[in-house]
Formats: structure tokens, sequence, C-alpha cells
């Protein structure tokens, strides 16, 4: 009886934890219904009509183009140079004892710890006092820092998980460091690296403050965004394209969770 | 000993890589090194040696006239710093972020509860993914939304003329501090947006803290005449707390910092991260922008300081 009773949630529960989720989900519902209003010089609801002529006009449009180019040109370098270093300070980290490992965790979540701003303008004012000119590669550096923290999340969760005595199997059997690594280790922490890589690339693909500060002249999505926010132009434009950021956001998302989802900590837990 | 038994085991491997490899199995150090060395000089030196190069420049100052920094040291740039007028930036700003952790852990307890105790197998997966993808959604794009939601001729207004309840929400508006012309441009359209973006980083650690709370303990607590009320209040609440702790960091923290989301949909009155990026953009005056970033890092160390005191880590 009082098992059974503790089995069954209370309908206030209920109902708050539904009304959270809605909350969390109706505002991004309504990204997708705006991208089809024909009104184009506010935002009113109910739509007066729908039409699907802005995905056209977005199309065509070659400054979305060139800031979609850029923004996947940068996620994709910074996630590359996070996959090296994550994976090689989450191999020292895991894998051997050392005086400093706690202070290795913090270091890497440091980025991701303090507000954006305080990256950016850090950043900012040590290229500007190395006479550093802004360019696509100091937007890299930029992401490259703060994506580091995913791809060594991943990684040392799913390096705890390999037993040292698969490595050692490997030794006694002649096989050296990189044959082991080669055969052993990699295919272990293959999706590990690879959910951890994706999620890299979306959190690279939506960064705007730190972007702000070391982006010259060059806008990526999210700075073309942000100065449609500010000073809206073509209002039709700027609600296809938001579209079509969710979309694309959503796919790595389910990705690394599909990648992950068999082991203890699933990918994507903190951002 | 050991010697004689490395050279049983393991005769001498042949080519560079066997060479290389069995060099750095006998100097263990030397392979942390090649590791560790990498992402060092890249968080360890261009990082925290931009952070560093940044605080120093908060004991500049800038001289008044020519507005050059004058690179001698000095607190002048501290003592601007606690002008009233700064003073009210920091106040507002860490009271947003205090009622923005307030009101995200009241919307984020019960989602966290109903996954951690009641959802099961399909359902368990579709909160997660609930949860997730909203969190990992684009943050722009979640403003973007929300200016959508609280313009004057938008879904709200339309849902309050439904309703017949125009009338509450100009009483609302004409409210003198959380009032405003409209709901985009007041106090309480900032208060919702943060909660809005920063509320989904709260649900993972409570959740994790309360799939640990064992569910004997709450059988134990109604055997013993307790009701639902005096069960949450004396082992559940508890028991989360280092949850609710691990989550307020990050909604605290993120608050803090935030520029974007005031200067979109909010009052003109500026909060710090405005302050920060108005004076190192069109004031020019990098040190007392650098003074400003210094008042976040305290703040966060020491709430950090007492998260870790709480446990809150160990639910991260």
């Amino acid at each position: 009886m009082r098992s059974d009773r503790l089995n069954r949630s209370p309908l206030g529960l209920k109902i708050a934890a539904a009304a959270g989720l809605a909350f969390m989900h109706v505002p991004i519902l309504l990204i997708f219904l705006y991208a089809f209003t024909t009104e184009e010089k506010s935002y009113q609801f109910p739509p007066p009509g729908l039409t699907t002529q802005w995905l056209a006009v977005a199309w065509n449009r070659p400054d979305v183009w060139a800031a979609l180019t850029l923004s996947v040109k940068v996620a994709s370098i910074a996630t590359a140079v996070a996959l090296v270093l994550g994976t090689l300070c989450a191999a020292a980290v895991s894998q051997t004892r050392f005086f400093g490992r706690e202070t290795i965790s913090l270091l890497v979540i440091l980025p991701i710890a303090l507000p954006g701003i305080i990256t950016g303008i850090a950043l900012r004012s040590a290229f500007s006092m190395a006479e550093i000119p802004f360019s696509f590669w100091t937007i890299v550096l930029g992401h490259a820092t703060f994506c580091i923290v995913v791809v060594y999340n991943n990684a040392v969760a799913r390096f705890r998980r390999i037993s040292g005595s698969l490595v050692e199997a490997s030794m006694d059997l002649g096989a050296d460091g990189f044959q082991t690594f080669r055969y052993i280790i990699l295919p272990n922490i293959g999706t590990a690296l690879l959910a951890g890589g994706m999620l890299a690339f979306a959190l690279s693909f939506d960064e705007v403050i730190v972007t702000t500060f070391t982006a010259g002249q060059q806008s990526t999505l999210p700075i073309w965004m942000l100065e449609e926010l500010i000073r809206p132009r073509q209002r039709p434009v700027t609600n296809v394209v938001a579209m079509i950021v969710v979309l694309v956001t959503f796919l790595p998302i389910l990705g690394a969770y599909y990648l992950t989802r068999d082991g203890d900590q699933i990918a994507g837990a903190g951002k | 000993m050991t010697a004689v038994a490395e050279n049983l085991m393991s005769p001498e491997r042949r080519g560079p890589t066997g060479r290389l490899s069995d060099f750095f199995w006998k100097h263990p150090h030397v392979l942390l090194t090649v590791l560790l060395a990498p992402p060092l000089l890249w968080l360890g030196v261009v990082y925290i040696g931009s952070l560093f190069a940044l605080l120093l420049q908060s004991f500049f100052s800038i001289d008044d006239f020519s507005g050059l920094i004058n690179y001698e040291f000095t607190f002048a740039t501290y003592r601007q710093l606690l002008s009233e007028t700064n003073l009210d930036i920091i106040l507002r700003t860490v009271s947003m972020a205090a009622i923005v952790t307030l009101a995200s852990a009241l919307i984020a307890f019960p989602i966290a509860y109903y996954a951690a105790r009641y959802a099961q197998g399909k359902w368990k997966v579709l909160f997660y993914l609930g949860v997730m993808l909203p969190l990992w959604s684009s943050y722009l794009v979640k403003i973007y939304a929300w200016k959508l939601i609280l313009a004057k001729e938008g879904i709200v207004t339309w849902f309050f003329e439904k309703l017949h309840l125009l009338w509450l929400l100009d009483a609302w508006l004409s409210l003198p501090v959380v009032g405003g012309n409209s709901l985009s441009v007041s106090y309480t359209g900032t208060f919702i947006v943060f909660v809005y973006v920063w509320m989904p980083f709260m649900i993972l650690p409570i959740q994790a803290a309360l799939e640990r709370v064992p569910t004997n303990l709450i059988e134990a607590s109604s055997d013993l005449g307790g009701t639902p009320a005096q069960t949450f209040r004396h082992v559940l609440f508890p028991l989360a707390l280092p949850g609710i702790v691990a989550g307020s960091i990050f909604t605290f923290s993120l608050t803090l910092g935030d520029y974007i989301i005031p200067q979109i949909i909010g009052s003109s009155r500026l909060f710090i991260g405005q302050a920060v990026y108005a004076q190192q953009g069109t004031a020019g005056n990098i040190p007392l922008a650098a003074a400003f970033t210094v008042v976040p890092i305290v703040i966060m160390g020491a709430y950090l300081w007492m998260a870790k005191r709480m446990g809150a880590f160990d639910a991260l």
C-alpha cells in the first residue's frame, strides 16, 4: 500500500515539472513559428499569415553565408586544437599520479567557470599588448581555450573506465606504448572523443561573448545575430537564421548523447 | 634486482618508435612532461598570463586629460570603482544574480525531482534530452525568442488580452522599479530572460544529488509519521542542498558576468558586464574595466570557497 503510494508521483509535482519543461521549450518552438510569418515590420502575434518565402530570401543572402562559413571554419579548427590538448591533459591526469593534479582540473575548467567577458577582455588586452592584430586565428585561439574543458571532461570520464589490466595485458604481449595506444586505448576512448568533439563544436559555433573581443572586422554567425538583435534590419531573415541555428546545434547534442549513453557519465551534462 | 628483471623481461625494441616507447616506459616523468607541456603552455601561459596582465592593469590609472594609461602603481582606479554610481551597478548586479538563482532553484527543483525519482526508461531519456536541448540551444537565439515574446505586439500581450487581464499587465508595468514602458525594456523582462537562459544549468546538479538520496530514507521518514512537507523539510531538502549550491554556482556566476541580456532586454541602467564593456570600449578606460572584472572574480572566489565547504563539488 504505502510503497504503492510512494511510487506514484503527486499531482502537484507532475504539474510543476510539466510547467517547468514547457517554460524551457515553448520559446524555442515559437522561433519555428516566426520563421514562417508574413509580418515583416514587427513581432506581431498571432502571425497574420504563413509563408516559406523567407527561406529563399535567407538562402540568397551572401552575408549570412559568409558568417556561416566563418563560424564553421573557426569551430572546426578550435575543436581540432581542443581535441589534442584536452586528450593530452586527460591522459596525463588519469594515467599518472603527480604533484598538482587537482590544479590541472581547475585550470582546465577556469575559462568556462569565469564569466566570458573576463576571458574575452583578458585575451583582448593580451593581444593588444603583444601587438597581435585581430584575425581568424585570434578567434580560434579564444574558442579553443574554452573548448578544451568539454573534451577533457568526456575523455577523463572514459579513461577512468578503462581498466589498467587491459593496458598491462597489451604490454605483456609485447606491444610497445604506441601500439598500445593505437590498438587498445584509442578504440576505447574513440566515442568519448567524438562526443567531446561534437560538444566542443556546438560550444564554439554558438559562442558570442569571447568572440566580440577577439574578432576584428570579421563576423561569425553569432556576431551577425547579435548585430541583428541590437539593430534589426531584416527581421524575417533573422527569424530563419535563428531557426537554422537551433536545428544545427541539436544535431551534435543528440549525436553526443547517442555515443555516450551507455556510460556512467553522459556527455554534455556540464556545459 | 629490478634491473635484472627488466633485462630478463624485455629485450630492447628495435626501430625509432620502439626505442622511444622504451625510453618513455623507463622515464615516466619525460612522458608526463610531453603530455602536459602543450595544454599547460596553452592554458597556463597564454590564458593565465592574459588574466594576470588584465589584473595588473587594474593597478594602473588613466590620465584624465590625455586619456592615456599612466603606468604607475596606484589604487586610484579602485577608489574610482567604489564611487556611488559604480557601487550601485555592483549592488544591482549582485541582487539580480541572487534573485535569478533563487527563482531558478524553485523552477528546477520539481523537474529534477520528477526526473530523479519517478521517470523511468523511455521517460528518463525524454527528460534528459528535454533538459539538454534547451541547455545547449544557442544563447542568442534564446534571447531572440524572448524579444519576440515580450514585444509590445507579442504573445504575452496577446495572451493577457484574450484573458481580459490587460489591466493587470499595465498595473505591473506601472510599478516603480520592476516596471517600464513594455516588458522588453523593464527589469521584469531582464529577470525572466536571465532565469530562462541560466535555469537549465541548475537541473542536472540537483538531479544528481537527488538520485543519491536512498528511497528508504523517505519511506522511513513517513513511517515515523512525517508528513510530506516535514519529510521535504528535514530529509529531502538538506540532502539536495549540495546539488542546489552546485547549480547556483553556474546561475550566479553567469548572471554576474552577462552583458548581452540586459543590453537587449532591459532598462538603460547598467549591470557589471555592461560597465566593463563600456569602459573598455567607448570610454577606453582599460584600468577601470579591469578593476570591474575583479568584482565578479572576488565574489565567485568567496562563493566557490563557501560551496566547497558545503560539499557542493561532489554533486557536480
